[in-house]
């Protein structure tokens, strides 16, 4: 949540600009800090695990724990697991077992532990603190993959911490940033609870990323979830939303929180003010547009409805 | 347009190297007409914000919120999209938008003429209070909401709730309208609202669009209190 806040998307169509994914988002990031100095967080999307396998971005608070340690322990529990990648106070795993039974694990072993992100190549970073130093605690400049989307938090409602902070998981592949803030969350998180969707946070956003996971499973399309916004979210906001192949991006039917896109032969990006999009390469000569309203935008290697 | 003999020099500022700040203070403290280009705006916000002298502004690329705001007496012309209000508050001069701008275009403007050569998003004209706006594209939904003074012109399509709450601005859209505004009506076009309507497509340098194509919108005076013995001071 946040009036301010901004919101970045990134999706690399030319494979030459995938290891520079990073550095690209960074960029836009810093664009950004001014309207989210509290806290930032990105996902990745980028060397997917083989089939049957599940990769998994844990998040600790310190003391930092023995990453090494706990990849043996889910070896030895699920029948094989990578070593670690440790990106300051998070890793990711690559387990070969399904996303479930590793978060079943998880909460029974190692209840410390906080579950990110899991999919296939999903890799979720988030922390409390000004983006800048975010973005080079992590190295995310070093990152690389496909496509990504990123958030700069400026709170309004409910606290600065980094379980508050942007992207919020909404099942395996699936993320959501958003800008805004919703009237109706309170309401809202006790019907989906009663659904059996679970909640971290009193954050308005994550009620949001809860809702779409609850509609998905439903069995709705990300297209159908993202119309059912329309109907069903009472606020203001403009949400990006990561999937395998791509992101998809909404506003609210008033539009009261801004978006722009801007597209070239290389790339397809979103951001919340286009001064993030200008220091993309060939940024000038790009075809450039503001999303309209209640509109569901899409991009992908695949459609995502 | 014609240059006035007394502009000076012209003046070349790179936002690559300095601030907007440091461009600013120059438009505001030159009192002589300059002919001033701004390069490398990357969409920077408060670009050539409350000049009051005649410069000539020329902006080449993209531009952030507010640009040209409060502007008095010179021109400005960005070779680029514009993000939310452009031309705010506006009181003389003109703003002319190469691109599309984004939303609350031309807010609460008094005076001067806003072209956008692109569209224009939500909120185009919100509290216009004298200024004429002129977009060859569409514009978005609340357009001219609460609009008390001047014109909007729109050559492609106005969005939902048109005119919402209009005061005494006219409005001319020559595509559809997806939806009018609460006490807004469409209004029989007569020969003055044709010549005025013309004269504002020829100071926009649109020759492709005809004043018969438009239809004319305005206030049913029955939302707000009108008298009108009072007409005369609107």
């Amino acid at each position: 949540m946040g009036c301010m806040c901004g919101i970045a998307g990134l999706y690399v169509k030319s494979p030459a600009l995938e290891p520079q994914l990073g550095e690209h988002l960074s960029r836009m990031l810093e664009q950004l800090s001014f309207r989210g100095p509290d806290s930032a967080g990105v996902a990745f999307y980028r060397d997917p695990a083989p089939a049957g396998s599940c990769k998994i971005s844990l998040c600790a608070a310190n003391p930092a724990p023995d990453w090494t340690a706990i990849g043996d322990r889910l070896a030895d529990a699920l029948g094989g697991a990578s070593p670690p990648r440790v990106r300051a106070s998070h890793a990711t795993f690559v387990v070969a077992a399904e996303a479930d039974d590793v978060r079943s694990w998880l909460s029974e072993h190692h209840p410390e532990l906080r579950l990110m992100s899991a999919g296939s190549s999903i890799e979720i970073y988030k922390e409390a603190g000004p983006p800048g130093e975010f973005v080079g605690r992590f190295g995310i400049d070093q990152i690389d993959g496909s496509h990504a989307l990123g958030h700069t938090r400026m709170a309004t409602e409910s606290r600065v911490t980094t379980e508050h902070s942007h992207p919020f998981s909404t099942g395996l592949d699936l993320c959501l940033v958003h800008n805004g803030s919703l009237s109706n969350h309170n309401r809202l998180r006790r019907n989906l609870r009663r659904e059996g969707i679970h909640f971290q946070t009193d954050n308005d956003s994550e009620v949001a990323a809860g809702y779409l996971t609850w509609r998905l499973r439903e069995g709705a399309s990300l297209e159908q979830a993202l119309e059912g916004c329309l109907e069903d979210l009472d606020g203001f906001y403009t949400f990006a939303v990561g999937t395998s192949d791509g992101f998809a991006v909404l506003r609210d039917p008033i539009a009261c929180k801004p978006a722009v896109m801007a597209e070239t032969d290389e790339w397809v990006a979103m951001a919340s003010e286009y001064r993030a999009i200008s220091v993309l390469p060939g940024a000038q000569q790009a075809v450039t547009w503001e999303p309209e309203p209640g509109r569901v935008y899409s991009w992908g290697r695949a459609p995502v409805a | 347009m014609a240059v006035p003999d007394a502009i000076q020099e012209a003046l070349s500022v790179d936002l690559a190297t300095d601030s907007v700040r440091v461009l600013n203070q120059r438009l505001h403290s030159d009192l002589e007409p300059r002919r001033v280009q701004v390069m490398n705006p990357a969409g920077r916000h408060s670009i050539a914000v409350g000049i009051a002298v005649a410069h000539e502004v020329e902006i080449d690329g993209h531009v952030g919120y507010y640009c040209a705001g409060m502007n008095q007496l010179a021109t400005v012309r960005v070779h680029g999209n514009c993000g939310v209000g452009v031309a705010e508050n506006m009181m003389s001069g003109s703003v002319i938008v190469e691109g599309s701008a984004s939303q609350s275009a031309g807010a609460s403007a008094r005076g001067g003429l806003l072209v956008v050569h692109g569209d224009a998003s939500a909120r185009c004209g919100i509290s216009l209070k004298g200024a004429e706006i002129v977009v060859r594209g569409s514009v978005g939904h609340m357009s001219a909401f609460m609009a008390q003074k001047g014109s909007l012109v729109v050559c492609g399509d106005a969005g939902e709730a048109l005119g919402d709450s209009l005061y005494e601005a006219r409005l001319y859209v020559r595509g559809s309208v997806a939806e009018l505004g609460a006490d807004c009506v469409e209004k029989e076009m007569r020969t003055e609202h044709l010549e005025h309507l013309s004269q504002l497509l020829e100071r926009a340098e649109l020759d492709d669009v005809q004043a018969s194509e438009f239809r004319r919108y305005g206030s049913a005076r029955e939302l707000y209190n009108f008298h009108v013995e009072n007409l005369g001071s609107y």
